[in-house]
């Protein structure tokens, strides 16, 4: 099973100490617009700690993975490194389910426990001590203490916009898999169709979200401080939201990649990778649909 | 397991390391990196250790003479955080680094540019993490395990940077786990298979699995603490429907297999090193692999073992409870075979085998604390007080540090080229053995006792145990610097290290020179 090339090892780079200083800045200039903004104090700074931190990250990603494709395409990986980067990207995709993971998991445990439990279930009728005539429902439209908490007026129902939304993303992924094919077979026309269908479902996958996100703001006063149903809400929706927009861009990338002329019919990792992500957002899509939405 | 050596494993084409201080800001090196993470670990464990000392000197008497108990609150929160995450974790991964290419031949890691930036981020996530001792309202002072709404409503301004001091970690640990599990899945030398693969890689293996699963669980959780803080969440207040007991299970989720990612690297180095210093091969190989498995699969479905008192259902306590006491099973299979590894062997006492001895001796009386605090009704004697502290500190100083040292002492040679000082590591040991128990062992009376956790002064009648405890603790502090003398001597100088200086090791890392060339194994050996 020996290699006849060998396992190129890159001899020095940057790019970490690069990525290092841009992600410390970003966060801790992060962290400090929240903690003066909470004490009153000018966040200029902070934001503008945020903003460079943010550009320096940008420039590392440019950066790295322009030397990574610039390696890639001179030929220096040999098909073991193809391999750790599959293993890579797959166990990056199974972290990233596990984040998920532990927000469905306060879900599921709000909805199974915390709330019925708050409405007196079980003998562990602490809110009708404390708040009275507490009814535990869900989704949860009274909260325990409505003045700490302003219940939402409204809930976002499954059957309209998030049903245009899921099949949004259904055909999206159909979409980049016809894509990959076309690829595969080097129909580079073809390729570059699909592939821009892609892009524009997501895209309209962002608007629709980007309108139910100001329709429920607005309208219907659900809101991150609308208690725990909206809580879980848009942390849910919002870090899938994040990651779609993650998966357009890296999306997006690949087709520039392709109109570059990049990838030949039987290598073309990053973009495997890239639709390898763009299911993983659908997936949890899905999850969202029938947890958060329809059930 | 028996390899064929390639000793001439360098490639021509590679040259040494650079010059000058950019050699460490640059590099993708394996070795530099471990080495990286180790210095890092040490320093970590010297200033977490420094804070026990302020802890154990306001404790050492009844009374409040030294700290505010805000400040000790401080104290005690800082140095676990420190010692979690900047001592233990970083130092296994720095043995992973240095040892896991050499160990399945490999030339490096398989990503080494992310190598580096998972080092890197470690030292940029403590200066954030320190710097909180330095902000207004002082730093976190919520016990390293930070439940809401204590830390979240009740919480210093400093919490905010404490969350994304958190969060660098954890992209750090996803990276760097990422990167072991491609290693050893994609870059073991032809003919190594699974199943020959040493200990140590196994555990690095397994471990490096927990931490791609919970780490992200972690993520969650201080992010929805927060959501909690700045942005008028209530994920953890119950009068927006939310739960505090949510962030416990949600944190402990993390929480219990983390102290397995703590362990089972040091349970992979003993596996080594007591064969080597008993002259016999380990004890049943396949068994020791499936226990690790075993470990690592009922990890995930233990954590509310730490959640007893808080009122969750009776159901659920009893379900926790057969769990917990199901773990120690496979770990006691681990225990009797590292002592079959040990009958009838050839034994001889160096530092790395007295640590490991006192390891596997030390652990298991941990792991029987542990017992008494997985019986469920018990618990809710001991839940929050000394014993639990005890118990901790058995499975993590005698069993992690000391499996730290143990790997340090054993492979130091073939990191420097030159045996340490015997006698000096010898009274490293005996110190840090003797200093150990002194400071932890009487804890166990203070819990039964009754004496509550996370306290600065104590009731008069907990005053002699604490008095022995912290005498204890400042010999076991002390004798820390005894070890970075040595460390030191030994990468200075010291008596020419061959490539197999422990005539009993085994592995493919005994057959590369010592110290270990920059490049090795350019071209994969071939194993048998």
């Amino acid at each position: 099973m020996a290699e006849n090339q060998t396992y190129y090892v890159p001899e020095q780079s940057k790019w970490p100490i690069v990525a290092t200083v841009g992600l410390g800045v970003t966060l801790y200039g992060a962290a400090a617009i929240m903690v003066n903004g909470q004490q009153g104090e000018s966040t200029t700074g902070s934001w503008v700690m945020f903003l460079i931190g943010s550009l320096i990250m940008a420039y590392m990603l440019f950066g790295w993975f322009g030397t990574v494709i610039k390696e890639s395409r001179s030929g220096l990986y040999s098909p073991q490194m193809d391999r750790s980067f599959r293993w890579g990207m797959s166990w990056f995709i199974f972290s990233e389910v596990m984040f998920f993971a532990a927000f469905f998991g306060a879900l599921f445990y709000t909805r199974m426990f915390a709330v019925p439990w708050l409405g007196g279930e079980g003998d562990r009728g602490s809110s009708n001590i404390l708040w009275e005539g507490f009814q535990a429902t869900w989704p949860l439209i009274n909260n325990p203490d409505p003045d700490a908490y302003p219940a939402p007026e409204g809930i976002i129902g499954p059957w309209g916009l998030p049903l245009i939304n899921t099949i949004l993303l259904v055909t999206s992924s159909f979409t980049v898999t016809v894509a990959h094919h076309a690829l595969k077979e080097d129909n580079r026309k073809k390729v570059k169709l699909w592939l821009s269908a892609t892009i524009a479902l997501a895209l309209i996958f962002v608007c629709v979200q980007g309108y139910e996100y100001a329709h429920a703001y607005q309208d219907l006063n659900l809101t991150l401080q609308s208690g725990i149903y909206g809580s879980t809400f848009f942390m849910l929706t919002g870090f899938h939201g994040a990651h779609v927009i993650l998966g357009t861009l890296m999306l997006t990338i690949m087709l520039i990649r392709i109109h570059k002329g990049h990838f030949t019919g039987d290598y073309h990792f990053g973009f495997e990778a890239s639709a390898w992500y763009w299911h993983f957002v659908d997936v949890v899509w899905l999850g969202l649909f029938v947890f958060v939405y329809v059930l | 397991m028996s390899a064929v050596a390639d000793t001439h494993a360098q490639d021509d084409h590679h040259h040494g390391p650079a010059k000058g201080f950019s050699r460490w800001l640059l590099t993708t090196n394996h070795k530099d990196i471990g080495t990286m993470y180790l210095i890092f670990s040490f320093t970590m464990f010297l200033l977490g250790g420094t804070m026990a000392m302020v802890i154990r000197a306001e404790l050492f008497q009844p009374g409040l003479q030294i700290v505010e108990p805000e400040f000790f609150n401080q104290m005690t929160t800082m140095h676990g955080l420190i010692m979690v995450f900047g001592a233990v974790m970083p130092a296994f991964v720095g043995l992973a680094n240095w040892m896991i290419p050499l160990m399945v031949g490999a030339p490096d890691m398989a990503l080494p540019r992310m190598n580096n930036w998972s080092f890197w981020l470690l030292p940029c996530a403590f200066l954030i993490l320190v710097s909180t001792l330095f902000m207004q309202g002082g730093a976190p002072n919520f016990g390293w395990t930070f439940y809401a709404p204590l830390s979240t409503t009740y919480g210093p301004p400093s919490t905010t940077f404490f969350i994304f001091a958190i969060h660098i970690m954890g992209v750090s640990s996803i990276m760097g786990a990422i990167n072991v599990i491609a290693t050893i899945l994609n870059m073991r030398a032809p003919g190594m298979t699974l199943m020959k693969m040493p200990l140590f890689v196994w555990t690095w293996l397994i471990t490096a699995f927990l931490l791609i699963a919970v780490m992200p669980v972690l993520a969650g959780v201080v992010t929805m603490m927060l959501m909690d803080i700045n942005f008028g969440t209530s994920f953890f207040d119950a009068s927006g429907g939310g739960d505090p007991v949510l962030f416990q299970h949600v944190f402990w989720f993390f929480g219990h297999p983390e102290v397995y990612i703590m362990i089972l690297p040091a349970f992979g180095a003993v596996s080594h090193i007591i064969p080597a210093f008993s002259r016999k091969p380990l004890f049943g190989y396949a068994s020791m692999v499936y226990a690790v498995g075993a470990i690592a699969l009922l990890s995930f479905v233990v954590w509310a073992h730490h959640m007893f008192t808080v009122g969750i259902p009776i159901a659920g306590q009893l379900f926790f409870m057969y769990a917990t006491m199901l773990i120690a099973v496979p770990t006691g299979v681990k225990v009797f075979n590292w002592v079959a590894t040990m009958f009838r062997g050839s034994l001889t006492f160096e530092a790395p085998m007295l640590f490991a001895v006192a390891f596997v001796i030390l652990f298991t009386i941990g792991g029987f604390s542990g017992l008494m605090l997985a019986i469920a009704p018990a618990d809710f004697q001991y839940h929050d007080t000394y014993f639990v502290v005890a118990h901790f500190h058995y499975v993590l100083v005698p069993g992690a540090i000391f499996g730290i040292f143990a790997s340090a002492y054993f492979w130091l040679p073939k990191w420097t080229g030159h045996m340490y000082d015997e006698t000096l590591g010898k009274t490293h040991f005996w110190l840090s053995f003797i200093g150990m128990n002194l400071a932890f062992f009487p804890m166990h009376f203070l819990g039964l006792a009754g004496m509550p956790r996370r306290i600065p002064d104590y009731a008069l009648q907990f005053a002699d145990f604490n008095m022995v405890s912290s005498i204890g603790a400042f010999m076991f502090g002390a004798s820390q610097i005894l070890f970075l003398v040595i460390v030191v001597k030994c990468i200075k100088g010291g008596e020419k290290a061959s490539a197999q200086p422990w005539d009993g090791a085994e592995g493919l890392e005994w057959t590369v020179p010592s110290p270990a060339p920059y490049h090795t194994f350019a071209t994969p050996p071939e194993v048998k």
